[in-house]
């Protein structure tokens, strides 16, 4: 049994252990190892198209992060006090939306942003005086940042609804009792108890934000992520280079990951 | 109603506002573009030109192969997610020490939120001509063609998928009575029926959850099949990336995305009336 449990461990880590030990092969090709060396790492934070893919990455997880972690944690809140067909339908959303398949997510924002852009930017040219200088609406950020909200407000709603159900009421009770008002009760009790989820929820929004691959391949635009970016160079063939890449946001979703666990293990032990 | 029960309700009204803005904008209203889309017909240049008509779905056939393989290779997939899981969720639950669990389940789970494309390519890198092949070789297997295979997706399935699988079985042994485990000791039942006949029938659920989820998530699949099945295996999920971003024939793939949302609802309900019926069963023999 612990043997077998053993080889599962090592079918799980070795694959991401080959992938860092190339990233610092010296050698040009990707599979001989002939000597260590980090001067793929440089090359890689070098290379200005992985740059702008990162900065890109960067700006889009910590947008659809700090948007879910608000939203999500609003909705958490207020649809503990709903009752009735409003919550069914809550409910339902939320199932619907971290259930079906990131492509068709992708497809179909696609297909609606496209069509609805459509329609809008004739309008806006209407009020300028040359269609050329009106602005247009086009894929980009905000579409790829929207996107991503969806799923990660959902998965912060869970996180957060889990650790209202386990919190201590008894406290909220009591401040009620000694004339603290609702605002007060919430700032000073309820969220400093829901803080580590929260922070848990924004973490994880983040690490699945940094690392979506398809969602971002469909609603870009003529924006790249980093996720894109290494997509697209494999497609070119494997260099040291991108095993490299992969290594760094390998290293970003481990630590955030860790630091993300931590919060909720620390959660779940107080309550 | 007081004053404050009226502000209370304000209030949760406010707080729900973005988040029901966002489920409809992004994805009621998206997902309804597509159905109406899937009735169209494909603009001269690429894009959707509006129609009413049933020809995007007649014309499905010519996509059979896609629907076929993710038909036979997700199930398939899932299954060895679960033989694999099994065992490993088993030890976590029941033999490790209490100690050793939380830490253990954490190192299962982590792999799954870090870059499933980078872990998928990683094994383009095991797969491909000089990992594992060049390996046999030197022991005398000439010529093992691994990549590009209906097997080498099946591999990256069952390594992308397993932490899926292993957290909701692992939950529902971890909840199992373990005094059911005693009595069935102390009547004389041997391990390997106590097993048969206790463990395996209440770790059901947990089992159809992890099922249900790695499924659900592997009928969309797009990167596994896009690097390990090298174009010779492709899912659904690379006939619609190759009809929305390559040939643009929107009205087309939503048919497709469309067909794929509503195969994977029907299979989801009749696998939900199965479970529910084969626990309802189960609860039965338990009154007995």
């Amino acid at each position: 049994m612990r043997l077998y449990a053993l080889i599962v461990y090592l079918f799980l880590y070795i694959p991401i252990g080959i992938i860092v030990l190339f990233s610092f092969n010296s050698g040009r090709h990707a599979s001989e190892f002939i000597g260590f060396s980090v001067k793929w790492y440089g090359k890689a934070l070098k290379n200005p198209f992985v740059i702008e893919a990162l900065t890109t990455s960067l700006i889009i997880a910590l947008s659809a992060a700090f948007l879910s972690s608000i939203m999500g944690t609003a909705a958490a809140l207020a649809l503990q006090r709903v009752r009735g067909p409003i919550k069914v339908l809550f409910d339902g959303l939320i199932y619907i939306s971290i259930m079906v398949p990131g492509i068709v997510i992708g497809i179909a924002t696609l297909v609606a942003l496209v069509t609805v852009f459509d329609i809008v930017n004739p309008f806006i040219e209407s009020f300028w005086a040359t269609a050329a200088d009106a602005p247009k609406l086009s894929l980009g950020f905000a579409s790829v940042i929207a996107a991503h909200t969806l799923f990660t407000m959902s998965l912060v709603i869970v996180i957060v609804r889990a650790r209202i159900a386990g919190m201590d009421r008894s406290l909220i009770e009591a401040s009620a009792d000694l004339y603290a008002s609702p605002w007060g009760t919430f700032r000073q009790i309820t969220l400093p108890q829901l803080f580590p989820a929260i922070l848990a929820g924004f973490l994880l929004s983040f690490t699945f934000s940094f690392d979506d691959f398809i969602i971002s391949f469909f609603v870009a635009g003529s924006n790249t992520t980093l996720p894109v970016y290494v997509f697209s160079s494999i497609r070119r063939g494997i260099t040291p280079e991108v095993n490299a890449i992969g290594s760094m946001v390998l290293a970003v979703s481990l630590t955030l990951l860790i630091f993300a666990q931590v919060l909720l293990q620390r959660g779940r032990k107080r309550s | 109603m007081t004053g404050q029960e009226k502000k209370g309700r304000w209030v949760t009204a406010a707080m729900l506002t973005p988040s029901a803005i966002w489920f409809l904008l992004l994805l009621v209203l998206p997902l309804i573009v597509v159905a109406v889309f899937s009735f169209g017909e494909r603009a001269p240049h690429g894009g959707y030109s509006p129609a009413f008509t049933f020809e995007q779905y007649a014309n499905l056939p010519s996509r059979l192969k896609a629907f076929q393989n993710t038909l036979i290779i997700a199930p398939l997939g899932t299954f060895l997610c679960l033989l694999v899981a099994y065992p490993l969720a088993y030890f976590l639950a029941v033999k490790v020490h209490e100690k050793w669990r939380l830490l253990l389940l954490v190192l299962v789970i982590v792999p799954f939120w870090t870059s499933l494309l980078i872990r998928t390519y990683a094994w383009i890198f095991i797969l491909g001509g000089k990992g594992l092949p060049a390996l046999f070789e030197m022991i005398g297997i000439d010529d093992l063609r691994l990549i590009n295979t209906p097997g080498a997706v099946v591999i990256g399935i069952v390594y992308g998928y397993l932490p899926l699988m292993v957290f909701p079985v692992f939950v529902s042994l971890e909840k199992l009575d373990k005094k059911l485990l005693e009595a069935s000791n102390d009547l004389g039942g041997s391990p390997f029926r106590t097993f048969l006949q206790i463990t395996l029938p209440l770790s059901i659920p947990g089992m159809a959850t992890g099922c249900m989820l790695v499924f659900i998530l592997l009928m969309g699949e797009f990167l596994i099949p896009a690097f390990l099945g090298g174009g010779k295996v492709f899912f659904v999920g690379n006939a619609l990336v190759d009809l929305f971003l390559q040939s643009r024939n929107w009205a087309f793939g939503s048919a497709v995305a469309t067909s794929l949302v509503i195969i994977m609802l029907v299979v989801v309900t009749v696998y939900m009336r199965l479970m529910m019926r084969a626990s309802a069963h189960r609860d039965d023999v338990s009154i007995l």
